[in-house]
């Protein structure tokens, strides 16, 4: 027995050490979207290849807290369609690891890089049950305060959406109902992600980051059934 | 086994403990063996509109705690022989509500009653979602305004994802609208949501309307609930309300500024 297990051992098929890796991040002080959206154009403009498929962190520490955590899906939305990949933050409050989690960031903590133990946020879900990675049928109206993320899919929803409720999808957000509330297509960056709704009444729409709220949507479409989707990173609202 | 009712809202003062009052009287009156629960720890006011505030000698919590039994705590309305009371109590915190000892509470009562109504603090912390976690049904009561429409439908989410049945993936709660101090002349001149705005909105089954009554503030006064007084346009909304629960197709009345009048004709004397 002890030979085998020392055998298996000698042929192990990988083993873990520490690696010290040198990762840009991205340390923000003003979490205005309009702003961060132009320098990282910029930025990006200058150095094309640097930052193309290049892991970036993302630093929070500088923010005040309670600063929103929909702009930060935002960002990592935005940062995403640009061709970098956020792979973890630091330095975030409570709601914005728990959003950052829910986008699949690592968190790590301020000092050393490492990750940090996650508190409860794992706990929380039910034993057994996996993340899926497919699309999220909501059949029940969504309710202000509530979250739904249909991780790696669509999400499709044949109720209506209250305002103050939060919409998430790697791909495409279809409402069957009024959309009163927040809808971010392209989660995770893909730029040709759609939103889909009957009648538009939404808070936020959002497509990889690039975003709307509703002061900022065409008075011509409020209230009609829409499709929003990106040209060349400006976000077009059209009825549908 | 009993039928579990939480009167809930979110918001304050939209009319909570006036329409528990009314309800299970309602139900009582019918010889449905009913109780009703102030979870409102703390800010405790069912037994005033219920009108026993002078007969409270241990509440839920002295239940809860084991300080007394079921039986001592229960006051039984001197109208009504069918319905109890079981008060909040006034010098602790909501904290005292332990999710085992209101469920252990509950469990008894489920034994020998056939409705208990329980009576929401308002707000979205402990004691509200205590009130809620063991539901079947939730009577959800909103003002025609805004702000109280966000919150009912925050609270219908809570609903959908904290209660008892949620966890254990039974039925859902059974969610019912029910709208208070509604004005059908502030409507028509346009300073109120309408019914229909509110309903689209939530995309609730509408359980009743209860019209602004100066009523209803009198009944509180007098300990009376409203459903007692048959000659007001507010305590025969509330008959209706106990109607339609229990099953019977009814017509909404008072929805109306010029029906009113007639409608008053027929069944105010």
């Amino acid at each position: 027995m002890s030979d085998a297990a020392s055998e298996t051992a000698s042929s192990d098929p990988f083993e873990l050490k520490a690696s010290a890796i040198t990762v840009p991040v991205m340390k923000l002080f003003d979490p205005d979207m309009d702003r961060i959206t132009d320098l990282l154009t910029t930025k990006i403009e200058q150095a094309p290849d640097f930052f193309h498929n290049a892991p970036i962190v993302i630093d929070l520490s500088a923010l005040k807290s309670g600063d929103a955590t929909v702009a930060f899906a935002l960002l990592v939305g935005l940062i995403r369609g640009m061709g970098m990949i956020p792979v973890g933050v630091q330095g975030g409050n409570e709601l914005q690891n728990e959003a950052a989690e829910m986008l699949e960031l690592a968190i790590l903590s301020n000092s050393a890089g490492r990750p940090r133990p996650r508190p409860k946020a794992r706990a929380a879900a039910a034993p057994g049950a996996a993340p899926e990675e497919h699309s999220l049928l909501v059949t029940r109206p969504v309710r202000s305060g509530q979250r739904l993320y249909a991780r790696g899919g669509d999400l499709v929803v044949t109720a209506a959406v209250s305002s103050g409720a939060e919409l998430f999808a790697d791909g495409n957000i279809h409402v069957y109902g009024a959309l009163r509330g927040r809808a971010l297509a392209g989660a995770k960056g893909d730029v040709s992600a759609r939103i889909f709704c009957r009648k538009l009444n939404a808070e936020l729409v959002s497509i990889a980051g690039r975003y709307k709220v509703s002061d900022s949507i065409s008075r011509e479409h409020w209230g009609d059934a829409v499709q929003v989707y990106l040209i060349e990173n400006r976000l077009v609202v059209e009825p549908i | 086994m009993a039928r579990t009712i939480v009167i809930t809202s979110g918001k304050g003062g939209v009319g909570k403990t006036t329409t528990s009052a009314a309800i299970a009287m309602g139900l009582a009156q019918r010889g449905n063996r009913t109780a009703v629960i102030d979870f409102d720890v703390g800010l405790r006011n069912l037994d005033l509109v219920m009108g026993c505030e002078r007969r409270v000698v241990y509440d839920f919590v002295n239940v809860i705690t084991g300080e007394a039994t079921l039986n001592q705590a229960l006051i039984r309305d001197k109208r009504c022989d069918d319905l109890y009371i079981l008060p909040a109590s006034q010098t602790r915190d909501k904290e005292a509500l332990t999710q085992e000892g209101v469920g252990k509470v509950l469990d008894e009562m489920g034994k020998t009653f056939d409705y208990i109504v329980c009576d929401s603090p308002a707000g979205i912390e402990h004691g509200a979602t205590m009130a809620m976690y063991f539901a079947d049904d939730a009577i959800v009561v909103t003002n025609p305004e805004v702000s109280s429409v966000r919150d009912s439908d925050r609270m219908l989410g809570i609903l959908a994802s904290k209660s008892r049945r949620a966890e254990n993936a039974e039925d859902p709660i059974r969610e019912y609208l029910l709208l208070t101090r509604y004005s059908p002349e502030r409507v028509e001149r346009g300073e109120m949501l309408g019914v229909d705005d509110v309903q689209e909105i939530l995309s609730l089954d509408l359980l009743g309307v209860i019209p602004e009554s100066p009523d209803v503030l009198d009944a509180s006064n007098k300990g009376a609930p409203i459903i007692l007084n048959e000659q007001s346009d507010a305590g025969q909304a509330y008959t209706d309300v106990i109607s339609r629960y229990l099953g019977d197709d009814v017509p909404h009345r008072f929805l109306d500024a010029r029906k009113k009048g007639l409608f008053g004709r027929l069944f105010g004397g």
